[in-house]
């Protein structure tokens, strides 16, 4: 991959993201009206980082079964805990044990 | 007198990095990871810091090594970022019915940098109006802890054991769960919403067609789909959104 590509998009990409944040909080002085677009909004954050997560965690990790084992770990810590760096740190453990039990079964 | 010290900028400051404290040590755990996938996908630890220190964001950054290792265009690239940041439009609409209006309009420029969804909810929940100061010291904390954790990822990453990495590989999407899994348990919408999404993301994996579908474009089209279905058979009253 060449070094120009890189910095090219990462500025590309970090410029756009910028506008994002920037954009509401200096041209909005008014609030949002209309209902569907505020749905539409409040339900984009659970959409976007449930597609981002499923499958791609599946092969995420040196195997499915391991993979399962985080995901599955990642959603009981987020339902009964919500911290998220334990839940972050519990689904790391969960792959880890997982995969470490799998070696000596194996 | 108290009134008076409770309002200066100094102390809204010292408030921000007290609060931002716990969200720098998380940062650096799951940044860590960032550091490491950017490394992998061939990106030096200078280019993965300066990318963490400008994006400041998982979700983005990780779509931004995917998309610039899949030698993604510049249209996709944006796009991809609007769809994946989205949320940041909404968190920073809130802020900008929060902020101060006695301070000058400069400061939203820089707040924008911190628009964050962990900064956002600690600034979102100070009481009363926004001082901008809040923000500022919440970001001194945090955006360090974030890119340190990036580089150290980037440098010592390789050197830790596979089966070590291949567990920290899924600490972001740990984290993506600790944001969307506890509002679905309060809420059957948000958690059938969740659930759709994951199983329309599933189908679009293993769908040939679908398949070949660039990952970025992917993620917009189902969000568009997902959260505009949802929003037109369940629309959120006007205080919860």
């Amino acid at each position: 991959m060449e070094e120009k590509q890189i910095w090219l998009g990462m500025l590309v990409m970090a410029a756009t993201l910028y506008m994002v944040r920037a954009l509401p909080l200096t041209l909005l002085k008014k609030e949002i009206r209309s209902t569907f677009i505020r749905s539409f909004l409040y339900y984009v954050p659970y959409v976007s980082l449930s597609v981002m997560t499923f499958p791609a965690i599946l092969s995420a990790t040196g195997s499915l079964v391991s993979a399962a084992a985080g995901f599955a770990a990642a959603v009981v810590l987020a339902w009964v805990d919500g911290n998220l760096f334990r839940v972050s740190l519990g689904a790391c453990g969960a792959v880890f044990v997982t995969e470490l039990v799998m070696e000596f079964l194996v | 007198m108290e009134q008076i010290q409770e309002d200066k900028g100094k102390v809204w400051f010292g408030r921000g990095m007290r609060d931002g404290i716990p969200i720098g040590m998380g940062y650096f755990a799951v940044s860590f990871t960032l550091g490491i996938a950017a490394k992998k996908a061939g990106f030096s630890a200078l280019q993965a810091s300066v990318m963490s220190a400008t994006m400041l964001a998982s979700a983005g950054q990780f779509a931004a090594i995917q998309l610039i290792t899949s030698g993604a265009g510049f249209v996709e690239m944006v796009m991809t970022q609007i769809v994946v940041n989205l949320r940041y439009l909404l968190m920073s609409s809130a802020l900008s019915q929060k902020v101060r209006r006695d301070k000058p309009f400069f400061h939203r420029f820089l707040m924008a940098y911190g628009v964050t969804d962990e900064v956002f909810g600690i600034s979102a929940a100070a009481p009363g109006r926004l001082h901008p100061a809040y923000m500022y010291g919440a970001v001194t904390m945090a955006a360090p802890g974030w890119v340190l954790g990036t580089l150290c990822g980037a440098v010592v990453g390789m050197i830790l054991p596979a089966r070590v990495m291949s567990a920290l590989n899924v600490a972001l999407y740990g984290m993506f769960m600790a944001v969307v899994i506890p509002p679905s348990r309060k809420s059957r919408i948000i958690a059938g919403v969740v659930v759709v999404s994951m199983a329309a993301s599933a189908a679009f994996s293993l769908i040939p067609g679908l398949r070949q579908v660039p990952s970025g474009f992917q993620m917009m089209i189902l969000t568009v789909l997902v959260a505009g279905a949802a929003a037109a058979l369940f629309p959120v009253k006007a205080e919860e959104a």
